[in-house]
C-alpha cells in the first residue's frame, strides 16, 4: 500500500515537471514528430505504392516482355507460346494516333491498341466505366481514364484521329486504366500531362482494318512464368520476330511506365533511408541534455529519494517515464502529421500515376518502427544521465555541488588572452567547458542547415535542368516525327514553310547497343554535323558532335554498357535491313535529361543502306507562325506527331514546381523543427543553468541587454559555427542525393545557387534570434532577489 | 545640514495580495549618515533582507519613500536602478555568486570594466589578501577566497554603498573573522556606507550602528559609542 501511494505522488512530481518543461518538450516532439512523419509517409507510402502497383500488374496480368514488330503473322504466336518459360501470349496491333482537338491549338499525341474479344491474357485494362467497343461496331473505342477526363469527354462523346494517315472518327464506348500507362506518358516528354497523351483501344478486327494489318499483329507482349530467365527468353522472342521487322524486345526495365513507378518507389526507399535517422539522433541528443539538465537541477531531491530508501530503479524508472512522456508526445505528433501528409501525397500521387486506386494505409510493421527506433533513441539519449542519477550517493547528491571548474577546459589559455570582455570570455569559456555538449548543439544545427540546403538543391537543380534542356539542348520551338523515314525533299518542304526560321533535319532507327555481355535498347540518331537547335550538352555546357564515323554516347547509357569513351560497341540495328555496326565511342558526355546514343546523318543514312532520309526535323519558327504552322502539319497525312517544345517546358516547369514545391516546403519545415529544438533547448539549459549568473550580473549593474549578450551570445557563436559547417554538410548531402536520385530518365545536375546559401543561413539565424527572444523573456523577469538567496 | 547617504520615511512592503499578503516592511523610517557600518540584526523574515534590497536597488516599495542622497529609489525607472547599482553599489552575498567561468581578477573586472572610477583588480584583490590567487577559478578557491573575492569585485568600483546579505553565513568562524575585517578596512578606507546583515549578534559589536529588526519593524536603533576590532569579536 505505502509502496503504491508513494509511486503516485512521483507520478504528481512527474506531472509538474512535465507542465514545467512544456516548452522543451514540445521543441523535442516536433523534432521526433519530424522524424516519425517522414518514416510513416515514406514508408507507408513505399508500402501503398509498391503493393498497388503488384496488385494491379497481378490483376490485370502486365506483361514480363515487350516485343514489337512490323507485320508478324497472326499464326506466329504459336511459335512464341512454345519458348520455354513463356507463361502467356498475346498479339496485339498498335499504332500511333494524332488526335484533332478542336479545342486544343496544341496537338495531343497518343497510341491506339487493338483488344482481344474478352479480357487479355497480358497486359489487360481495368474498365473503370462503360463497356468494351463492340465487335460489330467498327468505330467504337476505349480511351484512357486521363486523357478523357483532361478533354471532358464522357461515354457516347465523338473523337476525330490520324491513324496511319487515315482520319477516322471514333466513338467512346467506355473509360480504361492500364498497366502499361500508370505514369501516362508520351515518347520525348518530360512529365505526363493528360491533355496531351492519350492512348485508345479498339476491337482488334476494327484496327486490323484502320492499320492495314489484316491477320497480322506489330507487337507480342509476354509473361513469364516462375523462374523463367527473361533474357533467354527475350533472346528467343527476337529469333523468332526477326523476320518480321523485329525491332528487339524490352523487358519491364525499359517499360516506361514501370520504370517510372519503380524509379519512385527507389526514391521513397533513400529518402526513408536518409531523412529519419537524422531526425531521431539529433532527437536523441536533444532528450540527453535535457534531462542532464533536470537531473543537475534535481541532484538534491534524487539524494533525498534515496535516503527515504527508493531504489535506484525506482529513481530511474520516474526519469524514464518523462522520457516516455516527450517521446510519446513526439511520436502522438508524428503519427498525426504524417497520417495527414501522407494522405495529401497520395492524393497527389494520383495526379501523376494512374492506379484504380491508391489509399495510404500505413502498415502495423511501420508504425512498430516508429515507436520502437523513437525509444531507442530517445532513451538511448537519457540512459547515461538516469542512471547516473540513480547511482548518486544520497548523502553526495544532498550537497551542494561545487562550482563547475572552467581552470581545466579545453582552450582555457586562449580565451584568457587580453583584449577579451569578460561577458564575451564567460561565453567563450562555456562554450569550451562542454565541449561534446557543443559540438553536438552546433551537429545539431548544421544538419538542419543541411537539410535545408538539400532541400533547396533540388530546385535549383531541377532549374538548371530545364534551362539546360530546353534552352540549351534542344531550341527547336517545334519537333516534327514522320510516320516513317522519308526524303530530303519532306524536310525540305518543311524547311520551306513560311515561318520557318531554321530547320534540322534527324533520322532515328531503333537499335540494341551491346559491349561484352551488357545491351541497351536506344535509338541510335542521325543528326547534321554541327547540330544547332537539338544537341547533346556536356556538363560543361559544350555541344558534343560526332566525327565522321564516331559515336556520342550519354554518360548513363555508357554506365549501363560499361564503355568508356575509345570502346568500340556494336549497334543491331532493328529495323530495315538490320545491319549490325560497330561503332567508336568518342564522347560520353553527361546529358541531363533522357539518353542519346548520336552520329552523323549521313553516317547512319549509310550504314542502314538507304539514301538521305530523315525521321523528322526540328525547327525554329517565327512566333507569329507557330500556330499555322501547328495547324498545317496536323493536318499533313505523313506526320505522325507534332511537339511543341513551349508547352514541353511549360508544362515541365508546372509539375516540378507543384511536386518540389511541396516536398521543398516540407523538408524546410522539417529542418526549421531540428533548428527550433537544438537553439531553443541549448538556450533553455544554459538560461537554467546560469540564471544565478545572470541575476547576479543585473545586481551588480548590468542591464538586461548585458545580460542577453551572454546567453544568446552562446547561441550566436554556436550558430555561426554551425553555419558554414551545415553549408558544407548540406554541399555533401546534395551531392549525394544528385547520385542517388538520378534515375535512367534524367540526372540531377550537382548545382547550387548562392540564393540556397543565403536562405539556409537566414533561416538559421531567425531561427536563434525567434528562440532568443522568447528565452529573453525570461531574462526580462528574473527574481533577482530570489536567486541571490538560494544555492541553486 | 547634508542629506545622509540613505533615508527612508514610512517604508512598507508587501509580498502577494489578499489573504496570502506578507507585510514583510511595516512603516520603517531610517536614516543612515555617509561613512557609517551599519549592522541589521534580527530573525528570519523580519524585514532585514528586504530593506537592503530596496536601498540597493534591486526591489521597490510598496508605498513610502526611500532616498539615495537626491536619488528617490521608490520612483527610479529599472534603468536608473539598473545604473544606480552599478555606480554606486558594491554587493556581497552569502553565496559569493562569482562567475565560476571567470577567474578571481576576472570576476573583478567584470564590474571595473564598467564602473566610471575603479581601482585596478589585482588592488582590490589584494585589500582582500588574495594578490596570490588572481588567475584561480573560483572552483580553486576555498569558500573563505570565494567570499574575499566577492568582496574585492564589490569594493574595487570604489561604491559609497557596501550592503552585505549575511556575508559570513556560509563560512567557519576563523575565515569569517577575515571577511569581517576585509569588509571593515573597506568602510575605512572608502568612507563606503556599509550595511551589514548577519544573524550573529556578536558582529553588532564592530559597527557604528545596530538595527535590530522584528516583523517588519525596527525594533531597536542604538549607536555603539565604543566599536571592537573583527577580531575580538566573539563568534
Amino acid at each position: 500500500m505505502v509502496r503504491r501511494r508513494l509511486f503516485s505522488v512521483l507520478d504528481a512530481k512527474l506531472r509538474r515537471d512535465f507542465f514545467a518543461m512544456r516548452g522543451q518538450a514540445i521543441a523535442i516532439g516536433l523534432v521526433i514528430a519530424a522524424g516519425v512523419a517522414i518514416q510513416l509517409v515514406m514508408g507507408g507510402m513505399l508500402q501503398s505504392l509498391t503493393e498497388t502497383r503488384d496488385a494491379y500488374y497481378e490483376r490485370t496480368r502486365f506483361a514480363d516482355i515487350w516485343a514489337p514488330a512490323v507485320r508478324a503473322p497472326n499464326a506466329l504466336i504459336e511459335d512464341l507460346r512454345d519458348i520455354e518459360g513463356v507463361a502467356a501470349v498475346e498479339t496485339r496491333i498498335t499504332a500511333p494516333v494524332l488526335f484533332d482537338m478542336p479545342s486544343m491549338e496544341e496537338p495531343p499525341t497518343g497510341l491506339i491498341y487493338s483488344l482481344p474479344r474478352g479480357p487479355a491474357s497480358v497486359n489487360d485494362i481495368h474498365m473503370l466505366q462503360g463497356e468494351r467497343p463492340d465487335a460489330a461496331h467498327r468505330n467504337e473505342v476505349v480511351a484512357l481514364e486521363s486523357f478523357a477526363v483532361a478533354h471532358g469527354l464522357e461515354i457516347g462523346d465523338t473523337l476525330d484521329v490520324t491513324i496511319r494517315g487515315k482520319r477516322e472518327r471514333l466513338t467512346i464506348t467506355g473509360l480504361a486504366l492500364s498497366p502499361e500507362y500508370v505514369y501516362a506518358i508520351a515518347p520525348g516528354q518530360l512529365v505526363p500531362d493528360p491533355r496531351l497523351f492519350g492512348v485508345l483501344w479498339m476491337d482488334r478486327q476494327a484496327l486490323e482494318t484502320a492499320a492495314d494489318q489484316d491477320g497480322a499483329f506489330n507487337e507480342a507482349t509476354l509473361r513469364l512464368g516462375r523462374g523463367a530467365e527473361a533474357d533467354a527468353v527475350r533472346a528467343a522472342v527476337d529469333r523468332v520476330l526477326e523476320p518480321y521487322g523485329g525491332v528487339g524486345a524490352y523487358t519491364r526495365r525499359e517499360q516506361v511506365s514501370d520504370a517510372f513507378v519503380s524509379a519512385e518507389i527507389e526514391q521513397l526507399q533513400t529518402m526513408g533511408n536518409i531523412l529519419p535517422p537524422i531526425f531521431l539522433a539529433v532527437a536523441a541528443f536533444l532528450v540527453n541534455v535535457v534531462i542532464t539538465r533536470l537531473i543537475a537541477v534535481e541532484r538534491e531531491q534524487i539524494g533525498l529519494l534515496k535516503a527515504f530508501g527508493y531504489t535506484a530503479l525506482q529513481v530511474s524508472v520516474h526519469y524514464l517515464k518523462l522520457v516516455g512522456l516527450i517521446a510519446a508526445l513526439g511520436v502522438a505528433m508524428g503519427f498525426g502529421s504524417g497520417l495527414r501528409l501522407g494522405h495529401a501525397m497520395a492524393v497527389m500521387y494520383t495526379e501523376y500515376y494512374n492506379f484504380p486506386f491508391l489509399i495510404f494505409s500505413v502498415p502495423p510493421s511501420v508504425y512498430a518502427v516508429g515507436v520502437l527506433v523513437t525509444l531507442i533513441a530517445v532513451g538511448g539519449g537519457a540512459i547515461w544521465s538516469v542512471s547516473r542519477a540513480a547511482r548518486l550517493d544520497p548523502a553526495v547528491a544532498m550537497r551542494p555541488p561545487p562550482p563547475p571548474d572552467y581552470s581545466r577546459a579545453a582552450g582555457a589559455a586562449i580565451v584568457a588572452a587580453p583584449g577579451l570582455d569578460q561577458q564575451t570570455r564567460m561565453i567563450l569559456r562555456q562554450i569550451l567547458r562542454w565541449p561534446t555538449r557543443t559540438a553536438l548543439t552546433v551537429a545539431g544545427i548544421a544538419a538542419s542547415g543541411a537539410t535545408l540546403v538539400m532541400s533547396l538543391f533540388f530546385t535549383d537543380s531541377m532549374e538548371v535542368m530545364v534551362e539546360r534542356y530546353f534552352d540549351i539542348s534542344n531550341r527547336q520551338d517545334v519537333s516534327v516525327y514522320f510516320v516513317e523515314a522519308r526524303s530530303m525533299g519532306a524536310f525540305h518542304e518543311l524547311r520551306s514553310r513560311e515561318g520557318v526560321l531554321e530547320a534540322e533535319p534527324f533520322r532515328s532507327a531503333s537499335a540494341r547497343l551491346q559491349f561484352q555481355n551488357r545491351e541497351v535498347l536506344q535509338p541510335l540518331t542521325g543528326v547534321p554535323e554541327l547540330p544547332l537547335l537539338s544537341r547533346m550538352i556536356s556538363a560543361s555546357g559544350e555541344a558534343t558532335t560526332a566525327p565522321p564515323g564516331g559515336l556520342v554516347l550519354s554518360l548513363d547509357l555508357a554506365q549501363r554498357l560499361g564503355v568508356t569513351a575509345g570502346d568500340t560497341i556494336t549497334a543491331q540495328i532493328t529495323e530495315g535491313a538490320r545491319p549490325t555496326l560497330q561503332l567508336p565511342v568518342v564522347a560520353t558526355p553527361t546529358v541531363l535529361v533522357g539518353s542519346g546514343a548520336q552520329m552523323r546523318l549521313q553516317d547512319l543514312n549509310a550504314a542502314l543502306g538507304e539514301a538521305r532520309v530523315v525521321s523528322g526535323a526540328h525547327l525554329r519558327v517565327d512566333p507569329d507562325h507557330v500556330n499555322d504552322i501547328y495547324l498545317e502539319l496536323k493536318a499533313a497525312p505523313l506526320v505522325g506527331a507534332v511537339q511543341l517544345q513551349s508547352l514541353a517546358k511549360a508544362n515541365f516547369s508546372e509539375t516540378l514546381d507543384r511536386a518540389m514545391g511541396s516536398a521543398v516546403m516540407i523538408y524546410t519545415l522539417f529542418a526549421g523543427m531540428i533548428a527550433v529544438g537544438v537553439i531553443y533547448n541549448a538556450l533553455r539549459v544554459s538560461m537554467a543553468e546560469r540564471e544565478r549568473e545572470l541575476a547576479s550580473l543585473r545586481v551588480l549593474g548590468f542591464s538586461r541587454g548585458d545580460v542577453s549578450y551572454i546567453l544568446l551570445g552562446e547561441a550566436g557563436f554556436l550558430t555561426l559555427a554551425a553555419i558554414p559547417l551545415g553549408l558544407l554538410a548540406g554541399v555533401g548531402m546534395a551531392w549525394g542525393i544528385s547520385l542517388a536520385m538520378s534515375t535512367d530518365y534524367y540526372r540531377l545536375p550537382f548545382v547550387i545557387f548562392a540564393e540556397t546559401y543565403g536562405y539556409a543561413v537566414l533561416v538559421l539565424v531567425l531561427i536563434t534570434l525567434a528562440s532568443g527572444l522568447v528565452v529573453r523573456r525570461r531574462i526580462d523577469t528574473l527574481d533577482l532577489v530570489a536567486v541571490l538567496k538560494t544555492r541553486e | 545640514m547634508s542629506r545622509p547617504c540613505f533615508e527612508t520615511r514610512d517604508l512598507s512592503k508587501v509580498y502577494g495580495s489578499g489573504s496570502n499578503a506578507v507585510h514583510a516592511l511595516r512603516g520603517v523610517d531610517l536614516v543612515a549618515p555617509e561613512g557609517e557600518l551599519v549592522v541589521l540584526l534580527g530573525p528570519s523574515g523580519s524585514g532585514k533582507s528586504t530593506l537592503l534590497n530596496i536601498l540597493g536597488g534591486l526591489d521597490r516599495a510598496f508605498s513610502g519613500e526611500a532616498y539615495f542622497r537626491d536619488m528617490a529609489l521608490h520612483s527610479a525607472s529599472d534603468r536608473e536602478l539598473t545604473r544606480f547599482r552599478r555606480d554606486h553599489v558594491g554587493f556581497v552575498f552569502q553565496f559569493y555568486n562569482l562567475m565560476p567561468s571567470l577567474t578571481a581578477r576576472e570576476n573583478v573586472e567584470l564590474v571595473t570594466e564598467v564602473a566610471p572610477d575603479p581601482m585596478p583588480a589585482d588592488e582590490a584583490l589584494g585589500l582582500v589578501g588574495l594578490d596570490k590567487r588572481v588567475d584561480h577559478f573560483p572552483a580553486q578557491l576555498s569558500g573563505g577566497e570565494q567570499q574575499r573575492v566577492a568582496i574585492a569585485r564589490a569594493i574595487a568600483k570604489r561604491p559609497q554603498v557596501l550592503l552585505c546579505d549575511e556575508p559570513t553565513g556560509a563560512l567557519d568562524s576563523a575565515t569569517g573573522v577575515k571577511v569581517l575585517e576585509a569588509l571593515r578596512e573597506v568602510n575605512a578606507a572608502l568612507n563606503a556606507t556599509t550595511f551589514i546583515i548577519t544573524h550573529n549578534a556578536s558582529v553588532a559589536d564592530m559597527a557604528d550602528r545596530v538595527i535590530v529588526f522584528g516583523d517588519g519593524q525596527i525594533r531597536e536603533n542604538r549607536v555603539n559609542a565604543v566599536k571592537k576590532q573583527p577580531s575580538e569579536i566573539v563568534w
